[in-house]
Parts: C-alpha cells; sequence; structure tokens
C-alpha cells in the first residue's frame, strides 16, 4: 500500500463526485452520492486493515510542498484512524436517511454533504497546521447551507447562529495559531506536538484554542447554537452535526491543547472540570424538561461531551480512553438515535413528543431498534455506552472524586430523561389515528439502522477491537502530561497481597459509579 | 531624459492611446463603438506587456521624482487588468449611451494612477493622484441624464476636492519643515526629531490618502458614489483606484515616513479598526447591492492597513497580496451584478430582489456565494490568505491586540455577507426573472475564472503570489 496515497485519495473521491452531483440532475445525484460514499468507506475499511497497530505513530504520511508557506501534509495515527471511520461509516447512511426526504434541490444537498465529508476527513488527516485550520473551519459553509436550506421552519435563525457563533470561536485560534508558527518556525504538526511552548505563553495559547473548540464542542455556557442547529437541520444533518463534527472540538482538545499546552492544561484543568460539571447536571435536567424530541437529544449530547471533556482531562490511560470510546459511540448512537426521530418525523412531521405514544404496537421492528440505542445511550452494559463512561469515569476519579461524582450523577439523570422519552414515544396507548397509521421501518430504514445497531453491539462487546489501534497515542498523550500532572484526590493503592483483589479495589470506586444505570 | 523615456514606457503608450481614442471619437464617431474600445483595449495591453518588461529594473527617473519598480510594476499591472475589464463590459450596459469618452477616461485616469503608484516625489504623488481625480469625477456623472449618476459625480468632486486640499495643505507642510519634496528627503528629515509641523504634516497627508482609499472616517462619499455611479465606473472605483491609492499609501509611509514609524502607525491603526468595524456595522442594514460592496470595500481596506500598520516588509507582501485577491474577488463581484437586469434589460440592484437566485441562476448565484465567502475570508476559500497573512504580519510586528481586534471584527462582516447568500439560497424565490443573456463571453469568463481561483484552487498558486509580492515589496525596503 506504501506507493499509493490513500489518504489523498479518500479526500478526492468525494471531492469529485460532489462536483459531479451539481451537474447530474436530482435523480442520479443520489446514487453518485451513494457509490461516491460507500466507496469511500471501503477505501476506509482498507486503511484500518493496512493499519500498523503498535507501530509508528504516524502512519500513510503524505507530504507535498504546494502552498509554500504551508504543507499539503496528511498522515494519521490511532486516534485520527478512529474518527476517520466513523465519519465514512455514518456518510453513507447519511446519503440514505435522506434519500426520500429530501426532496428539492437533492444535486446541491448531496453535494454539500460529500464537501462536509472531505472535510471532516480532512480535518483528522491534517498534519499541518493551517490546513487543519482550513479544514476545520471549511466545515462551515456546507453547514450552514444544509440547516438553512433544507432545515425547519426557523432554520434561517438556525443557521446564521450555527456559524456566527462558530466563527467567532475559531477566529481566536487562528490568532494562537499564528503565534505558534512564530515561536516554533513550523507548521508541522508533529514537530509542534513536541515543541515545548513558554508557560506564560502556553496560557494564552490555550485560552484560545479553548475559545474555539469549547464552541464547537459544545461546552456550557456556548452551547446554545447546538440545539437550535439541532432542531432546525434536516436528519441527515442532524446526523452527521452530531455524529462527528461535535467530535472536532473534542478531537482539537487531545490533538492540539493538551500535548501543545501541557502545563497551562494541567495549571487550567479547574476551569474545564467546572463547565464540564455544570454542564453534565444542567444540560441533563434541561434535557429532562424538552418536548421536543431532537432538542432532548441534542441537550444530552451536550452532557455526553461534558464527560469526554471531563474524561480527557484526567490526565490519564482509562480517563482518555473512555473520552476517546465515549465519542465514538456518541458518534454512533446519537446519530442512530436523530435517525429514529427521522423515522417518525417523516411519517407524521412533528417532533412533538405527546403528539406520538403506543408505538411498539405498530412499529415493534422500529421499538426494538430505540429501545437499543436508548439504552446505548444510557450506558447499559454490553452497549457502547457503557464501556467509554465506566473507562473515562473510572480516569476521573482517579483526579478528583467530586467531579466523579457529579458526572455519575449526569448519568443517572441522562437515564432518566431518556427512558422517559422512551416511555412516552413508544409505550402507552395506541389512540391516535394518524400515529395508528404508521407503517414500521421500510427496507430503507432497515439497511440505515442495521449497521448501527452492529456497531453499536460491537462497541459494547469488544471494546478491543477500536481502542487497540488508539492505546499507543493515549499512552504518547499520556507521558506528554505526566510531568504536569496534578496529584489526584483518590489515592489509589493497590491492596492486600492478593493479586487479583488489587485489580478490583482500584476499579472499585468507579465501578460502582458505573453501576448505577 | 532620453534614457528616462524609455523607463517609462507604460506612461507614454498610455498617453498616445488615450489620445489616439478621444481622436477616434471625434472623428468616427460614438457609434464605432468596437473599434475605439479595441483601440483603448490595445493601448492598455501594450501598457501592461510594457510595465512587464520593466519588470525588475530598480531607477529613478526625472531627477528623482518617478522611481520605476518592481513595487510599481505590480501595482500597475493591477491597475491595467482592472482597467481592461471595465472597459469590456462597459458597451452592454451603456446599450446606446456608450461614447468613446469611457475608455479614453479610463486610460487618463489609469494612467494617473500608474504615476500615483510609482511617485517618489510630494509633486508626482499630488499630479497623478488629482489625473486620476479628474477623470474619475467625469466619470460617475458618466450617464449625463441621470439624477443619480450626476449626483454622485458631483458628490465625488466636492468631496474630493476637500480631500485634495487637506492633501495639499499637508503636502506644504511636509515642505515647509523638511525643506523638500523628495521622499528620500522628508524620510531623513522625519529620522531627526519629530516637530509638530511635520507631525501635522503626516496627519492631514493622511487624511487625503485616506479619502482617496475611503477608510473611516473619510469614508462617507463611498457608498453614495458607488450606488449612483454606473456600475462598470463602480466596479472600476470599486477596483483600481483602491489599488492605486493604497500602493501609493504604502510608498509614502515607508519611503516617506519610515522613520516616523511611531508616528504614523497610530493613526494607521486607527484608521483600520475604525474601517473594519464601521465597514462591518454599516453594511448591515443596506437593502441595495452595490451599497454593500462599497461597505465591503470599506471594510477590506481596514484589513489591508492591518498589514501596512506593521509597517515591516512581510506586511507589506500581506497589503499587495491582498490587493491581487481583493481586486479579482471584487471585478468578479461587481460582474454578478452587471449581470442581474429583469425582462425589461433594467438593471435589478436591490438585495431582497434576489431571493430565490440560485434557483433562477444557479451558476451565478454559486458565483456571488463564492466571492462573498471570500471576501468574508471564510476558508478554504481564497480569500482567507491574505486576511491570515497580514495578521500574520501584526502578530510578527507585535500588534497582537490589533489582530485580536481586527479578526474579532471580521465576525461581524461575516453576517452581512452571508445574510446575502441567505437571500440568493435560502430565501422564496422573489418575482424578478433574471432572464440569461446579454453578456458578452469575457465577462462569463472572467466570473467563472475568478470564481474557480478563489475556491480552493488559489492556494496553488501561493509560491508564485510569494515570490511575486516579496519582490516587489522588496522595492520598498
Amino acid at each position: 500500500m506504501s506507493g499509493l496515497p490513500i489518504l489523498s485519495l479518500m479526500l478526492a473521491v468525494p471531492a469529485i463526485a460532489a462536483i459531479v452531483c451539481l451537474f447530474v440532475g436530482d435523480k442520479m445525484s443520489r446514487f453518485v452520492a451513494l457509490g461516491a460514499t460507500l466507496a469511500t468507506f471501503v477505501l476506509g475499511c482498507i486503511l484500518w486493515a493496512n493499519f500498523d497497530i503498535g507501530g509508528a505513530q504516524w502512519q500513510f504520511t503524505e507530504r507535498a510542498d504546494l502552498f509554500g508557506r504551508f504543507q499539503w501534509a496528511l498522515g494519521i495515527d490511532g486516534m485520527a484512524l478512529m474518527l476517520i471511520m466513523l465519519s465514512v461509516f455514518l456518510m453513507p447512511l447519511c446519503i440514505l436517511a435522506s434519500w426520500d426526504a429530501i426532496k428539492q434541490r437533492v444535486g446541491l444537498y448531496m453535494a454539500m454533504f460529500l464537501i462536509m465529508e472531505v472535510v471532516m476527513i480532512g480535518v483528522f488527516m491534517a498534519q499541518d497546521l493551517l490546513l487543519f485550520y482550513i479544514f476545520f473551519e471549511a466545515g462551515l459553509i456546507p453547514m450552514y447551507f444544509i440547516i438553512g436550506i433544507w432545515g425547519g421552519a426557523n432554520r434561517k435563525y438556525a443557521a446564521f447562529k450555527f456559524f456566527l457563533y462558530t466563527l467567532l470561536g475559531s477566529v481566536l485560534m487562528l490568532i494562537a495559531m499564528i503565534a505558534m508558527i512564530m515561536e516554533a518556525g513550523t507548521t508541522d504538526i508533529p514537530t509542534l506536538l513536541n515543541y515545548d511552548f513558554p508557560p506564560a505563553m502556553q496560557t494564552w495559547l490555550w485560552l484560545a484554542f479553548f475559545a474555539s473548540l469549547a464552541v464547537k464542542m459544545p461546552m456550557w455556557p456556548v452551547h446554545t447554537w447546538l440545539p437550535d442547529a439541532h432542531v432546525q437541520a434536516p436528519t441527515a444533518g442532524s446526523m452527521i452535526l452530531a455524529g462527528v463534527l461535535l467530535k472536532l472540538g473534542a478531537y482539537g482538545f487531545i490533538r492540539f491543547m493538551m500535548p501543545m499546552f501541557p502545563d497551562a492544561s494541567a495549571q487550567l484543568m479547574w476551569i474545564v472540570f467546572g463547565l464540564s460539571m455544570i454542564a453534565v447536571v444542567y444540560t441533563s435536567l434541561v434535557a429532562l424538561a424538552q418536548n421536543d424530541m431532537k432538542k432532548l437529544i441534542a441537550y444530552s449530547s451536550v452532557a455526553h461531551m461534558a464527560i469526554v471533556t471531563a474524561g480527557l482531562f484526567a490526565f490519564n490511560q482509562q480517563g482518555i480512553e473512555g473520552a476517546l470510546i465515549i465519542m465514538l459511540s456518541h458518534g454512533v448512537v446519537s446519530a442512530a438515535l436523530f435517525f429514529c426521530v427521522g423515522v417518525i418525523y417523516d411519517r407524521l412531521h412533528t417532533r412533538e413528543i405527546d403528539r406520538y405514544g403506543g408505538l411498539a404496537v405498530n412499529m415493534p421492528a422500529y421499538a426494538l431498534f430505540f429501545m437499543l440505542f436508548t439504552m446505548a445511550s444510557i450506558g447499559l452494559p454490553g452497549t457502547s455506552g457503557f464501556v467509554g463512561e465506566f473507562l473515562s469515569l473510572l480516569g476521573i476519579y482517579e483526579a478528583s472524586s467530586v467531579v466523579a461524582f457529579v458526572c455519575t450523577t449526569g448519568i443517572i439523570l441522562g437515564a432518566a430523561y431518556m427512558l422517559y422519552l422512551y416511555r412516552r414515544v413508544v409505550f402507552g396507548e395506541l389512540t391516535k389515528d394518524d400515529v395508528k397509521a404508521m407503517p414500521d421501518l421500510n427496507a430503507r430504514e432497515w439497511a440505515i439502522m442495521a449497521p448501527l445497531a452492529a456497531v453499536a453491539l460491537w462497541m459494547g462487546v469488544y471494546p478491543e477491537s477500536f481502542l487497540a489501534p488508539m492505546r499507543g497515542d493515549v499512552t504518547t498523550v499520556v507521558a506528554r502530561l505526566a510531568p504536569a500532572r496534578p496529584a489526584g484526590d483518590a489515592h489509589l493503592a493497590a491492596g492486600k497481597p492478593k493479586p487479583a483483589a488489587a485489580h478490583g479495589e482500584a476499579a472499585h470506586g468507579s465501578s460502582h459509579a458505573g453501576g448505577v444505570q | 531624459m532620453t534614457a528616462d523615456l524609455a523607463l517609462i514606457w507604460p506612461e507614454l503608450i498610455l498617453t498616445i492611446g488615450g489620445l489616439i481614442t478621444l481622436m477616434l471619437g471625434t472623428f468616427v464617431g460614438d457609434r464605432q463603438v468596437g473599434l475605439y474600445q479595441l483601440s483603448a483595449l490595445l493601448t492598455l495591453a501594450a501598457a501592461a506587456a510594457a510595465a512587464v518588461a520593466l519588470f525588475g529594473v530598480e531607477a529613478t527617473v526625472f531627477s528623482g521624482t518617478l522611481s520605476v519598480d518592481s513595487f510599481g510594476g505590480f501595482a500597475k499591472l493591477l491597475i491595467y487588468a482592472a482597467s481592461f475589464v471595465c472597459i469590456v463590459v462597459a458597451p452592454r450596459f451603456f446599450c446606446g449611451g456608450m461614447r468613446a469618452e469611457y475608455p479614453a477616461l479610463i486610460l487618463f485616469a489609469a494612467l494617473g494612477m500608474g504615476i500615483m503608484a510609482s511617485s517618489r516625489d510630494l509633486m508626482t504623488l499630488y499630479v497623478g493622484l488629482e489625473l486620476n481625480s479628474l477623470a474619475a469625477y467625469v466619470l460617475a456623472s458618466f450617464m449625463r441624464t441621470d439624477e443619480r449618476s450626476s449626483e454622485a459625480g458631483l458628490k465625488y468632486f466636492v468631496l474630493g476636492a476637500l480631500a485634495s486640499g487637506m492633501l495639499l495643505y499637508g503636502i506644504s507642510l511636509l515642505y515647509g519643515f523638511s525643506g523638500t519634496t523628495d521622499f528620500a528627503g522628508i524620510a531623513k528629515a522625519m529620522g531627526g526629531e519629530l516637530n509638530i509641523g511635520l507631525i501635522f504634516g503626516i496627519v492631514f497627508v493622511l487624511a487625503g490618502l485616506g479619502f482617496k482609499i475611503s477608510a473611516v472616517p473619510f469614508h462617507m462619499w463611498t457608498p453614495d458614489v458607488y450606488e449612483g455611479a454606473p456600475t462598470p465606473v463602480t466596479t472600476f472605483f470599486a477596483t483600481a483606484p483602491k489599488v492605486a491609492a493604497m500602493a501609493l499609501m504604502t510608498r509614502v509611509v515607508i519611503d516617506a515616513m519610515g522613520p516616523a514609524a511611531g508616528a504614523w502607525q497610530q493613526i494607521v491603526i486607527f484608521l483600520a479598526l475604525a474601517s473594519i468595524i464601521l465597514g462591518a456595522v454599516g453594511a448591515i442594514g443596506q437593502k441595495n447591492i452595490k451599497r454593500l460592496l462599497a461597505y465591503s470595500s470599506i471594510n477590506n481596506v481596514g484589513f489591508m492597513l492591518i498589514g501596512l500598520a506593521a509597517g515591516t516588509q512581510q506586511g507589506v507582501e500581506g497589503v499587495l497580496t491582498y490587493l491581487l485577491v481583493y481586486m479579482l474577488t471584487t471585478l468578479g463581484a461587481f460582474l454578478v451584478v452587471l449581470q442581474l437586469h429583469d425582462e425589461g434589460g433594467n438593471q435589478v440592484e436591490s438585495i431582497p430582489a434576489l431571493a430565490g437566485l440560485s434557483q433562477r441562476r444557479p451558476g451565478l448565484a454559486a458565483a456571488m456565494a463564492v466571492f462573498l465567502f471570500s471576501l468574508a475570508g471564510i476558508p478554504p476559500l481564497f480569500g482567507f490568505w491574505p486576511k491570515y497573512l497580514v495578521f500574520e504580519a501584526a502578530v510578527n510586528a507585535n500588534l497582537v491586540p490589533l489582530a485580536v481586534a481586527g479578526i474579532v471584527a471580521s465576525v461581524i462582516g461575516a453576517f452581512y455577507y452571508i445574510a446575502i447568500i441567505k437571500t440568493m439560497y435560502f430565501d422564496d424565490k422573489s418575482d424578478t426573472e433574471f432572464p440569461k443573456g446579454g453578456g458578452a463571453i469575457v465577462e462569463d469568463a472572467v466570473i467563472t475564472a475568478s470564481a474557480l481561483w478563489l475556491s480552493v484552487i488559489g492556494y496553488l498558486f501561493i509560491p508564485a503570489l510569494a515570490v511575486l509580492s516579496a519582490g516587489a515589496a522588496a522595492g520598498l525596503f
């Protein structure tokens, strides 16, 4: 595989398909988009199959000095690989999800989704700071169109809010990047990762990056664009927004802020912990009070992302690995949940929870899948959510027991709002006539639900497939952070002589926390 | 003397070509549009070729009053290119009202601008500036029977005269306190102790030049003139004179006022921030696309001034790259505006009427979207790159607060750009039909080419642009 520039190829396929979609008319463009996203997915699988776990940190590197001041430098490590896989896996499902729902300007729509795909995987592949920024920002344009053209009634407001909010955050990061390039004299990310910035400078750079990434993430209190964007976006738009775009913020945390500014990260971790704790509890409570399904899931995303940030800033192996697994799991599960909402929205054209009820009677297959994803979102053992939440809470507990305690309440609240949602929509009496008339899943919807469900279970039963490629990278980050890491308040110690007990003891605090489900 | 003449070929060609064009209009009549248009275009092409041939020559001519260098050459090429396009698009817009004065005036304006860009003496500076301005006043009121056009010309003239007065006052102060009109001599005087007279001179000169680049607070004329002037003329105003005035301003502050950086830097920083913020905020309520683009040009000038405020070679390179990209974007945007007409052939300038344009003319709307996102500086469009360069120059010159303020204000600017895109893409179709046709192939070609270039393709040209702008900027240092 060494000769083939597979990463560039993965960017080129959807990019070319996007241009084709603009010209081939509505019907054809659906097939072109599906074909291109599937081809990219196949390329992604080849990438994964050829990824050498435990090999060099950066693999499949490509470098072309195209732009003078910065380079077309691509390359992936395990974390990037997994997030790329998530993107290319979700993309064909998004195209399928919009197959019938989008009727107007289909060519443009498909083109925008394909550009979105290019941009997303480009962010994860970029090995040059400026290239990264360009990809990172470029995502605004297609998403602006997707929300603004094909969104709901209040779509224009939501599109503006999304665009300006995230732009305002990112521009500060650009200034920080300029300062970094000036200080280190290079735009090469692997070099920057090992560059020691002066501690005083780190603080400012950290704050500038934080301003940008916290908005993308989104963290409380700058999360308010997310519910609006989600509610107004078309189903596939919400899927991709929740599935991949929200991961860009966390990816920026672990790729840039933590290894590049370790001192500032340790010094300012209280900000992250504080905001995460507020977010977990507050947004969960807000979610509990929602009557709009999409809004509810949007707020639950904010809560899940808060556990991710807290897990990342635990500065230890379990915390970061757990956070990464939550990112992947949430990517699959929240996309699936948004699709579940989309399925019934297509039938009844309302997202109001009260308008539904008793779906288990006439849509059993739908009820089954919805149940699975609800449980995965709550973190039931055996589903993807459990693995990530358990690991990250374990890591957080090592760093701070208070934070772990507060984050755990979020999981209890999560169970509350998700089960409450499920009860109102799926259980109860089937009384409403229009709800009675709703047919169960069709073949296309099965084709979307089944892979999502399979991955959610796979990740829950055998997470090692996903953890293995990332373990080495997490170790590198942890080693980089080690000198700056503050001592945790949970002084975990090996127990009495029995070796097995020592393991049990270490996990005790959080298995308790994770077991409250 | 004769040796000097050999170094100003572009100016000579423009002078003679302009006169020939004028004669042609008089002798063969205004009906022979093709003939005098061709003569004007050939003149510009020849002048551009001469400028290219002189690239790399570094000399001063006519006792040090004019400088022949790559900096001026770079600016001239941009000016000639913009003038060329503005002549090409004119006949269709004016229909029967096209007269030979139009191309002739543009040629004379281009001549004046070339002198502005290469002057290194206060006197040549003023002569070049006035030659350009006089032609521009007439061009603004070119549609004699149209009230708005006449109003635009008059307004431009009155305010322009005021600005010239301020500039002259500043020039006289600089001359009086330094004893010379030569840029190098002034720089020498500024290297010593700055007295109050020189400082006043700096302030007035910069005020006069600020008017020409329409920097806030000297921008008041811009929206009115841009709106009232015929669209091809507005296209011209928004491109070529911006390049010339910006080049002139760069040369004055670097060459003549270089040693007094502390004095002019504050002024330039103020002009930059005020232009960015007011250009962004002022545009929000606009209903006329030409007025909006006027505010957009004010806003963009502010960003260029950030590069200038850095006062370094890197900053000047940023300004030059910015000028090139800005010129292409603005040309494209105005050409799109020129294509917007209803079934009756009337120009459509109202923004609400653009609603749903993307469904009626998808290609045109897409090109406009590219131009607007590019003007807003959103990557991956190429408009991002010059913004990056000027911010980088500012950060490198330890002007971090300026860079932060500028970049945050750029978000306000993004608001109105995306508001037009919203109108074109999200809103329901308006009643206006926007039929196709009438546009010359050249127009479509320019729109397509610049839109493609400003999308990601432009990034491939960064190395070439860097060499070009570095060569040009080196002429000043």
